[in-house]
């Protein structure tokens, strides 16, 4: 893998492919090698777009993606139990690494965890003897020859069959589920416990968490996010809605509750008020893939951890710093709630998330240089390079800036996805999927 | 004085927000939401605006305080708005009712710390704005029980499926489901109900009495309103004490059942008003009784069940 050494700021963007969707996109993942790239949306659906052949070879058009499978992962339910409707929506695809020809992925809703193959089919086998072309069973007695039957080429069909089901082990929303680096167990995370299971096996899991009090009046925390080490297959990371994230290693117990490491930042007492709690909220944690570093991302800022310290992170990059002066108003409606994710380039020197009116924002670590970027249709044309935007938080304002009272709080993007490789970048506004390369 | 402009501008939304809300509500849910609404508006147009004028730095720095105050006020109003709200959606997200659910007890640590909850108290008629909309869900958890010493029951229930194992808490509330069958030994839980509600009076009285200074007891409110919330997460999603659970609980009884659910909800929008006078407006041959005390006797308690269960 080329480590690439640009600059995030220097990066020219182009718009290669924006998809609309029927649905609100929910989760956006692009599988280990990148040549295919996930999304799923509020309507159960699942859609796969593939990096085109052609474009591998051409280096200008490696960003050509093209829909390439289909399905419907999950179906709305009903819980008897609690009268309550089990949304459809896809909360998470997680790829597994490819061990054969089929590919494989994970997709959650709030319930309910399924593995789906995804294989193509290209061939179809012909000639056989007891039955016609069309599937009509022939009469025995007219039968006076054998043959064996051949496979023909076909036109290129890809299936996906669900092959497992894991249901029925969680009380609460599942928020996060995580691959192991064995490719052999899984996590799957709500908001009050972590279980951990097989891949093969359906009827059972492990608990590993439990953070749900004997007394639910005196519930002050919940779990948001879950993610394994990418190399350490026992050790993984659950982030709180205070602020915390906890290490832990399974070797240690079977029930993780005591923590191996606690990660936490000190709360700066001149930034206090009644939504500080709200906001050191996290609402997505990702490791690098070095497995060194952990990324949080909270309301208003992302922040890096350096494993090997606790006490505080080792980067912090404002997100939209000029949100802190309306905490009030985004609480009053809801916006202060939105989760957004964040995540790392292939060499872990760029980070990204995203942010209201449709902007969302680069983070260079090692230049220390920040760019704000907008994905839109109104500016981001075709083949054209995506302009840096700036937000003006007072005073005059200059041309091209746009006032924080003009941001749009519908527009958020709440999922962002970086090609593994190369600068390949997907983004998820509501219903649109913007897929954009850096010009080269 | 832009902030204020702002948050007016805020208020208005939310106000008009409320009000479409609001419809298809339980009018004494909506009494409820609707009071904290105003005093909430109350208190952000007509204080902020008459003290504007001051010039002194005495009045200055009171003018901060109580805008803070104020501010603060409106937070927690909103808060409770809120939760209260989240309980009507289909689907309430944990995080965000945690969330808020924090946030409405560190509002209120804060003011039981500076002694402005004993204001908020007065306001609400003998009852904090948390206690009143927690007194309204009279025939879900209280306080009170607990104060009893009995706690929720735990049974062990089998999850659909038979999967999993789940413990379900479940009390003698009615708005609680349970597995066992429907209406006998739920209608056997009025009575308990009736003690509780009266318990719930007398201890949000004391609470009023106590609540002055006292940390103690500002976390057992906040525990109250922790269990409204949370309580129901164990079982069922729905606001409690709402009369929809009610409906579908009693379908089967008489339609008398219904009076007593509407008195007993209108004894916590009335707290001073007796159990007695609203007994006397049910349909029944039960003489005139004394309105001065809150207190039921048996003959009461016999008669309301006559009533359920005699149809």
């Amino acid at each position: 893998m080329e480590a690439f050494s640009c600059r995030c700021y220097q990066f020219n963007l182009l718009l290669v492919m924006l998809f609309v969707t029927a649905d609100i996109i929910s989760t956006v993942e692009f599988n280990h090698s990148g040549e295919l790239l996930a999304t799923g949306d509020k309507g159960g659906r699942v859609v796969i777009f593939q990096q085109e052949l052609e474009s591998k070879n051409q280096p200008q058009c490696r960003g050509e993606y093209n829909v390439y499978s289909t399905f419907q992962s999950h179906e709305p339910e009903f819980d008897y139990l609690k009268s309550l409707e089990i949304e459809e929506k896809i909360n998470k695809i997680r790829w597994l690494p490819q061990k054969n020809a089929a590919q494989f992925l994970l997709s959650t809703n709030d319930k309910t965890i399924k593995l789906w193959k995804i294989s193509e089919r290209d061939k179809r086998p012909e000639g056989y003897n007891l039955k016609e072309e069309d599937g009509r069973y022939r009469d025995p007695t007219t039968v006076t020859t054998l043959r064996v039957p051949v496979f023909q080429p076909m036109d290129l069909m890809v299936e996906a069959s669900p092959r497992r089901v894991f249901a029925n082990a969680h009380t609460y929303h599942i928020n996060s589920i995580s691959v192991n680096s064995d490719c052999e167990t899984y996590l799957s995370a709500d908001d009050l416990r972590i279980n951990l299971w097989n891949l093969e096996i359906t009827d059972r899991s492990f608990n590993i968490v439990d953070i749900k009090p004997v007394n639910m009046e005196e519930l002050t925390e919940v779990i948001t996010a879950a993610e394994f080490h990418p190399n350490q297959c026992n050790t993984f990371v659950y982030s709180s809605s205070k602020g915390t994230i906890r290490l832990c290693d399974m070797r240690a117990s079977a029930l993780c509750d005591q923590h191996s490491k606690l990660f936490e930042e000190p709360e700066d007492p001149s930034n206090r008020s009644f939504f500080s709690e709200i906001i050191s909220s996290i609402s997505d944690v990702k490791f690098s893939h070095s497995g060194r570093y952990m990324m949080t991302r909270d309301y208003l800022s992302v922040k890096i951890w350096d494993l090997n310290m606790e006490s505080r992170p080792v980067e912090t990059y404002q997100v939209h710093e000029y949100l802190r002066s309306k905490l009030c108003s985004l609480y009053e409606n809801d916006c202060i709630f939105d989760k957004f994710e964040c995540c790392w380039n292939g060499n872990d020197s760029v980070v990204m998330t995203g942010s209201y009116n449709n902007f969302f924002r680069m983070f260079d670590r090692g230049y220390r240089q920040d760019v704000t970027l907008e994905a839109s249709r109104e500016s981001s044309k075709p083949r054209s390079v995506l302009k840096p935007r700036k937000v003006c938080t007072g005073g005059k304002r200059k041309k091209d800036e746009i006032s924080v009272d003009s941001l749009d709080f519908n527009k958020k993007i709440l999922h962002t996805a970086w090609h593994p490789q190369d600068n390949i970048i997907a983004v998820a506004t509501t219903n649109n999927l913007y897929i954009f390369q850096d010009k080269l | 004085m832009c902030r204020l402009a702002f948050w007016s501008m805020s208020l208005q939304c939310w106000d008009d927000a409320l009000v479409s809300a609001l419809v298809g509500w339980p009018p004494w849910l909506e009494a409820s939401v609707q009071h904290s609404s105003q005093f909430w508006m109350a208190n952000m147009y007509s204080k902020g605006t008459k003290r504007k004028f001051f010039d002194s730095v005495d009045a200055a720095m009171d003018n901060k305080a109580a805008l803070y105050s104020r501010q603060r006020q409106s937070l927690l109003d909103m808060s409770l708005i809120k939760l209260q709200l989240c309980h009507m959606l289909v689907e309430p997200n944990m995080c965000r009712s945690v969330l808020i659910a924090n946030t409405v007890r560190h509002i209120r640590e804060e003011m039981t710390h500076d002694g402005s909850w004993q204001l908020v108290t007065e306001a609400f008629g003998g009852s904090g704005p948390s206690d009143h909309l927690v007194a309204t869900e009279v025939l879900c958890r209280s306080s009170a029980l607990e104060q009893q010493g009995g706690g929720p029951k735990l049974y062990s229930v089998m999850g659909y499926d038979g999967c999993r194992e789940e413990e379900v808490v479940t009390d003698e509330a009615l708005c609680s489901v349970t597995f066992s069958d429907g209406a006998p030994s739920l209608l056997g839980t009025i009575d308990h109900c009736w003690d509780r509600a009266e318990l719930r009076m007398a201890a949000v009285e004391n609470r009023v009495i106590k609540d002055s200074g006292s940390e103690v007891e500002s976390g057992e409110g906040a525990k109250t309103v922790m269990g409204q919330v949370f309580g129901t997460f164990e079982i069922k999603n729905v606001a409690p004490g709402s009369d929809l659970a009610l409906e579908e609980l009693f379908s089967a009884v008489d339609a008398s059942y219904y009076d007593l659910d509407t008195m007993l909800t209108s004894i916590q929008s009335t707290p001073k008003m007796g159990p007695y006078n609203l007994l006397d407006s049910m349909a029944s041959s039960h003489g005139p009784t004394s309105n001065s005390s809150c207190r039921t006797d048996l003959s009461e308690l016999d008669h309301i069940m006559e009533i359920i269960v005699g149809s």
